[in-house]
């Protein structure tokens, strides 16, 4: 036991938590803990605002597996965070949310810059804390991370009063947690695994879909084994994007709404579908009801409210991906003979083909462009997106290899996402190249962070492709509001290069996809942030789309 | 609310941490999922630090799996169970308050409170308040039977219940 006040027990425990560097702004409520900063080795990173702080923190998790540390003020500084914290939630991002509140004597009494944060975020954590006194901190910081980075992994915030930061008493630091109500079930039921394999042996036309569960769990290596072995095809959510190499014979690529055209028309050929680590979104499977309909379906999920939420499946199976693929796999390797698959492959290879010369990739379209991207980019580079056309066409079109390699706002659809997330993934993986596919109207919600990336010298490229509107918005008013654009033309403001610039960045403009090239590879080698502008035609649509509601074989494509 | 209230009656009995903000993760829990409650009872349970919450809703049995699934998430809900109701006890209890002007509907409320085996628990000389204890049958019936002379005021607890017998829902 040591005698110290509650602020500097916050600090040692979020070291003995491995805790490499905190996203943060400082303000009244948490003076104390900034004090305990101010000679620590912790490495505290000043964002310029604190919905930034939490989207690092999420893209440091999800580039690196491990638990992203944000904290703010209380008041408004706690309510910045809370479309970050949110946006964690909705993609089951381990982060752990700081927040500094009034003294305790205060809280209730409406004092100055009190929110009830806890309050506020009950329905977008995994669970949250105020903490009571200096001498449970240690305990709550170890609970928090415990809860953050196990089962379905989520958003965990505490709330310190400042005067349980200035406490001192003894303090422990037992590495115990105490939860009687959190038992994450990895293990798999022998039972389910049994009815799982037998249909699996049975199939004919067998499909899988890998969400986010799948990167979570570090389940890859077994789903591939596994889909190799039964000769399944692959579809993947746009959280699962990297789950599995897209170069990969039996990948389909995305699937849903803005799914390829192979993906949408396989999965619902499928007599028996094997979903992984999924939630079966409305985006992912288009109208729910139809969804599949005449297939076996497994569904395997460490969430058991997953299960039976939107899709019944006839196997549910509540377990770690990583440890029920294995045990499917193992049963599978001993009794099946590998069927001959040849008619099932022949039909994805006619759809792949199909797809193929539907595609047009030329000119400064971002197909083409994103196409171009990827020829120059090592497999390990990060790629985060904003919201709309810009992210959509990246699921579509650049194609990815590595898991934590593609880094979007799936659930939530956050624009201001992917900058944030961006600096925080190159925190995490300074030696990659890390790249933000933008939009302008996104780019503009969380522009102000370049002064971050600029001041830190953590050196991200953002290429936005300019359409100078709300792109995917006014795709809608095109498509199903008779061209009546209402309040999507964003003009030729700003100006990207001078904006980038006034914030001590590098900015390009480019004309030509020759252009563009050139300008990311100086970029990629740029130790400063660089940001690409990149103007392209406002009239442009993301195909394939399969309306809202619709069947998800019901694609558009132009 | 966004559920229509037909179905089965469902008594889904929690174990909790008896702590604060408990109760508000789960009745928002509720709100959020657009469960409906019928009735909700919280108090000490057996267990040190853990309350048991009664919880009766009305809907079918997918929405109960997703209920029983949406609680056991919860961090601070130790133990779910869904309820059988042909093996389970149920209790309510109301407090209902009877103007009685005339001393001949005075003793037909004594009566009747009688033979509903209720206890009269506060008298004033216009008023009784009878306390009622059983299912909640039970006490629709009373309560219906005093409307005629003039109820004033019914206040319910709502549904507590624990199964019979050996069979639990405590904590393991
Ligand atoms: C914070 C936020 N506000 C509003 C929306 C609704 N919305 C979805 S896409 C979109 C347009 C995005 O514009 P831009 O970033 O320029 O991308 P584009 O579609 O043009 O590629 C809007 C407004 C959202 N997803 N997030
Ligand atoms: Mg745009």
């Amino acid at each position: 036991m040591v005698k110290m006040t509650g602020a500097k027990a916050l600090i040692e425990s979020l070291k003995r938590q491995k805790v490499e560097v905190v996203f943060g702004i400082p303000g009244g409520a948490v003076l104390p803990i900034y004090d305990v900063l101010y000679d620590s080795d912790m490495k505290h990173i000043l964002m310029r605002h604190e919905q930034c702080a939490a989207h690092a923190s999420d893209g440091y998790a999800r580039a690196s597996g491990k638990v992203g540390v944000c904290m703010a003020t209380s008041g408004p500084g706690a309510t910045n965070l809370v479309t970050g914290i949110a946006n964690a939630y909705m993609d089951s991002s381990p982060i752990v949310a700081l927040t500094g509140n009034v003294p305790r004597a205060f809280i209730g009494k409406d004092a100055f810059q009190e929110t009830d944060i806890v309050g506020v975020t009950t329905p977008i954590t995994k669970c949250n804390f105020q903490i009571k006194n200096a001498k449970e901190i240690s305990k709550i910081v170890n609970t928090a991370f415990y809860v953050a980075s196990t089962g379905r992994p989520g958003p965990v915030l505490i709330d310190l009063p400042k005067d349980t930061q200035t406490e001192v008493d003894d303090i422990e630091f037992d590495d115990g947690i105490s939860l009687r109500g959190y038992k994450p079930n990895i293990e798999p039921h022998p039972l389910q695994i049994d009815k799982a394999v037998k249909l699996l042996v049975q199939a004919e036309k067998p499909v899988v879909i890998a969400g986010g569960g799948v990167i979570t769990s570090r389940a890859s290596q077994e789903l591939l084994a596994l889909a190799e072995l039964l000769i399944a095809p692959i579809a993947t959510t746009l959280m699962g994007k990297g789950s599995i190499p897209e170069n990969h014979p039996l990948s389909l690529g995305m699937l849903g709404m803005h799914g390829t055209i192979t993906a949408n028309k396989i999965v619902p050929e499928a007599d028996v579908l094997l979903a992984v680590g999924t939630r079966f979104s409305d985006r992912s499977t288009g109208k729910v009801e139809t969804f599949c309909r005449d297939a076996k379906i497994i569904h395997i999920d460490i969430d058991a409210a997953e299960v039976g939420k939107n899709i019944r499946p006839h196997v549910p199976i509540v377990a770690d991906a990583k440890l029920a693929l294995k045990a499917i796999y193992d049963r599978l390797i001993k009794s099946f003979n590998k069927k001959e698959r040849s008619l099932w492959m022949k039909r994805i290879q006619e759809q792949k083909k199909q797809q193929a010369e539907m595609e047009n990739k030329d000119g400064m379209t971002p197909p083409h462009l994103l196409v171009e991207l990827r020829k120059i980019l090592p497999q390990d580079a990060i790629i985060t997106t904003e919201v709309g056309q810009n992210q959509m066409w990246s699921a579509l079109y650049l194609k990815t290899y590595k898991p934590r390699t593609f880094i979007s706002s799936g659930g939530l659809g956050t624009m201001g996402f992917g900058f944030p997330a961006s600096l925080g993934a190159k925190v995490a993986c300074p030696d990659v190249p890390v790249l933000d596919i933008a939009g302008d109207g996104s780019f503009i919600m969380t522009e102000q962070d370049l002064a971050t990336s600029v001041s830190w010298k953590i050196p991200v490229t953002v290429i936005v492709l300019n359409n100078s509107v709300l792109g995917m918005v006014a795709q809608w008013q095109r498509m199903f509001y008779n061209r009546r654009y209402s309040a999507i033309d964003l003009g030729k403001i700003p100006d990207f290069v001078k904006l980038a610039e006034a914030y001590g960045a590098q900015g390009i403009r480019v004309g030509s996809p020759e252009e563009f090239v050139k300008a990311v590879k100086m970029a990629m080698k740029s130790e400063v942030t660089t940001v690409i502008d990149v103007p392209i035609s406002s009239e442009q649509n993301v195909f394939p789309m399969v309306p809202p509601g619709a069947e998800i074989d019901k694609i558009m494509i132009g | 609310m966004a559920m229509t209230r037909e179905g089965k009656t469902y008594i889904v009995s929690a174990i909790v941490e008896h702590k604060p903000g408990v109760l508000y993760s789960v009745s928002n829990m509720f709100r959020r999922r657009g469960f409906n409650i019928e009735t909700i009872t919280v108090g000490a349970s057996e267990q040190k630090d853990l309350a048991r919450l009664t919880v009766t809703i009305k809907g079918d049995e997918r929405m109960v799996e997703q209920v029983v699934k949406q609680l056991q998430k919860l961090i601070d809900v130790v133990k779910v169970s869904i309820l059988d109701p042909e093996s389970t006890v149920t209790r309510e209890l109301a407090l209902v308050k009877i103007s009685t002007l005339d001393t001949k509907v005075r003793s037909d409320v004594i009566n009747y409170t009688e033979i509903f085996k209720g206890h009269v628990v506060d008298v004033a000389h216009d008023s009784l308040v009878v306390e009622i204890t059983g299912d909640s049958d039970k006490i629709n019936a009373f309560i219906e039977l005093m409307k005629p002379f003039g109820l004033k005021e019914v206040a319910r607890t709502g549904i507590t219940a624990l199964s019979r017998g050996m069979r639990s829902a405590r904590m393991e």
